[in-house]
């Protein structure tokens, strides 16, 4: 085993990646905290300044930014959304992956396909179309409503179901007279229960990025906080210690997530990339 | 694993001698059930993915603008669109920065993994910190990168200043503009695609290695001749995942230019999603746009096409 050790090649190769990981989040740190005059300074300023509270406060607080109000719309949208695909792909990937029934692997492939269609940039003039009769643009149903369609949660959790419970184990209870549903609920979902995890933080960090639709269907009024950030990206420029205290406070609940389950996520993402 | 769910599965085993009137019920359940369990999924299929892909073939087939007129144009937004410089313009824009971004993107991440992969201390740690791009937010971190390119106080043209290299222009000119975004590509997917190849390089039996390094072979020649091979299926997932992502890049080329679709002053870096939102909700021209989503999807089915073909001969001799 003594040639799996590293060489000094790979050590210097790690420490780059994650410096170069780490340095845009920290360079929107020093900027964040700095004084707009610093921020276009020559030669630029490598650490952080004292204006962090300061700037997070005139973001917070600026009339045209609706920074708060993006934050919030974009956690109800990253939310809804997380826990409705996450319902929908644990059933049917229970029923695909446990069930027997006709025209089921016909069903499963027609899931892959969509799976391959970019929808969102595809069906865009469609959807909006649809968005403007039902009187729903400017508004988070709009943002919520396509995107509850995901492919790639059904196939994730079929995927998952069917390594983590045993056709047995589902027949079994069948036999003790367990009804389907209840089946679901106490043979299926405390075993695929990490399954969801990975879908749903995947799902989360999905709809919290949204850009093209949110900037299409909704207006500045009401914004989600990619939109936010990008009007006030049109309107102030230059000011980049403001901009970049609005990028810094869109980033802390990703990051709140992700330190808080990143065992979960390297675990999930390595094991649903070889099971894929 | 599961076998903890064993018991409460059982407990219930009292009730396997039910009365026969509840013998219909339980066959619909049996019957029924699966189909309901995926009918949510095929519901929204239907409202949000099949209709609006019916309609814009629909409407690619009318001139249709914000007035509501609709007249039947047959193939001339198709026509049209061929013979539009400015679509060409966004699909040369589009197959630059993919290739840009995807060919060093590949290989960074396959080094990386492979650099992964060793023994070390603080590996959980040093994953995290590759993945932490992609959980960051596409338009704030666009933001970040459009400061360091900035022409007069960004932190690129400074260090690149030291070379004596002059201040360039990285958003007037088109391929500057291009290897900009491409970094911004790459610097959120590199991380991510070399953890997926990692997971790829885990299931590689050792014993293979085991067995080259006793016929002699370089860790070098190990790494060409058994991972590479071993790792095709995880490279052609990667490399559709790309395709995909990558021909319908839209948010950090919008963020370079503020939020503005129009990619530049000359359209230098306009790619053909950002095409369609301009012509769709910025000229109102639907049937143009839809026409244009249209062949998006198809200059990504030849783009998967080129890609599966040319990953599958990838270390094709072993």
């Amino acid at each position: 085993m003594t040639n799996w050790s590293p060489t000094i090649l790979t050590r210097v190769m790690l420490g780059l990646a994650v410096f170069l990981s780490a340095f845009p989040l920290y360079w929107m740190l020093v900027i964040a905290s700095r004084t707009n005059s610093d921020a276009v300074a020559v030669p630029p300023p490598l650490l952080p300044g004292g204006n962090l509270g300061q700037n997070i406060m005139a973001v917070l607080t600026h009339e045209d930014a609706k920074f708060l109000l993006g934050l919030t719309n974009s956690f109800i949208v990253a939310a809804t959304v997380t826990v409705s695909v996450v319902i929908i792909s644990t059933l049917a990937g229970f029923s695909f992956a446990n069930l027997t029934f006709k025209g089921r692997n016909l069903l499963l492939v027609l899931v892959l396909l969509t799976m391959a269609v970019p929808l969102q940039q595809m069906g865009v003039v469609p959807l909006y179309r649809l968005m403007v009769t039902l009187e729903w643009t400017g508004t988070l149903k709009a943002v919520i409503l396509p995107y509850l369609l995901n492919g790639f949660g059904v196939f994730l959790m079929t995927q998952y179901t069917r390594q983590a419970v045993p056709m047995e184990l589902v027949e079994a209870a069948r036999v003790d007279g367990a009804a389907t549903l209840r089946i679901w609920w106490n043979v299926v979902l405390p075993a695929v229960r990490p399954g969801m995890a990975v879908l749903g933080i995947n799902t989360f960090m999905l709809m919290w990025n949204d850009f093209m639709w949110p900037l299409i269907v909704l207006t500045p009024d009401n914004p989600t906080v990619q939109i936010a950030i990008t009007s006030l990206n049109q309107r102030y420029s230059t000011e980049y210690s403001l901009i970049f205290a609005g990028t810094a406070l869109s980033i802390i609940p990703l990051i709140a997530v992700f330190v808080a389950f990143g065992r979960q996520i390297v675990g999930g993402l390595m094991e649903g990339a070889v099971k894929a | 694993m599961s076998l903890d769910t064993l018991p409460r599965a059982t407990r219930s085993a009292h009730r396997r001698d039910r009365p026969p009137g509840r013998r219909w019920r339980s066959r619909l359940d049996v019957k029924a059930m699966p189909y309901a369990l995926v009918s949510p999924y095929f519901i929204l299929f239907a409202a949000f993915g099949l209709f609006p892909l019916a309609f814009t073939l629909y409407y690619s087939l009318y001139d249709y603008d914000l007035a509501g007129t609709i007249e039947w144009a047959g193939l001339d937004n198709y026509t049209a669109l061929l013979g539009d410089e400015d679509f060409w313009r966004a699909v040369v824009n589009t197959i630059g920065m993919f290739v840009l971004a995807t060919v060093p993107q590949m290989i960074l991440a396959l080094f990386l993994a492979n650099a992964l992969n060793k023994r070390f201390r603080f590996r959980l740690a040093i994953r995290m910190s590759v993945l932490m791009p992609l959980v960051t937010s596409v338009v704030a971190v666009a933001v970040v990168f459009t400061q360091l390119f900035a022409r007069d106080w960004g932190l690129v043209n400074w260090i690149l200043s030291w070379f004596g290299v002059d201040a360039l222009n990285w958003r007037a000119e088109r391929i500057p503009s291009w290897i900009a975004i491409a970094t911004m590509v790459d610097w959120r997917w590199t991380g991510y695609n070399a953890i997926i190849f990692l997971a790829g390089m885990q299931t590689i039996p050792r014993d293979l290695y085991e067995a080259a390094a006793i016929d002699g072979a370089s860790r070098r020649r190990q790494f060409w001749q058994i991972t590479l091979p071993m790792l095709r299926p995880t490279l052609i997932f990667v490399v559709l995942n790309s395709t995909i992502g990558g021909l319908t890049l839209f948010s950090e080329p919008t963020t370079f230019y503020n939020g503005n679709v129009d990619g530049g002053s000359q359209g230098q870096f306009q790619t053909v999603a950002m095409f369609i939102v301009k012509q769709g909700f910025r000229e109102f021209d639907y049937g143009y746009a839809a026409a244009a989503a249209w062949l998006l999807f198809l200059l990504i089915l030849i783009g998967a096409a080129i890609n599966f073909l040319f990953v599958r001969r990838i270390g094709g001799t072993k």
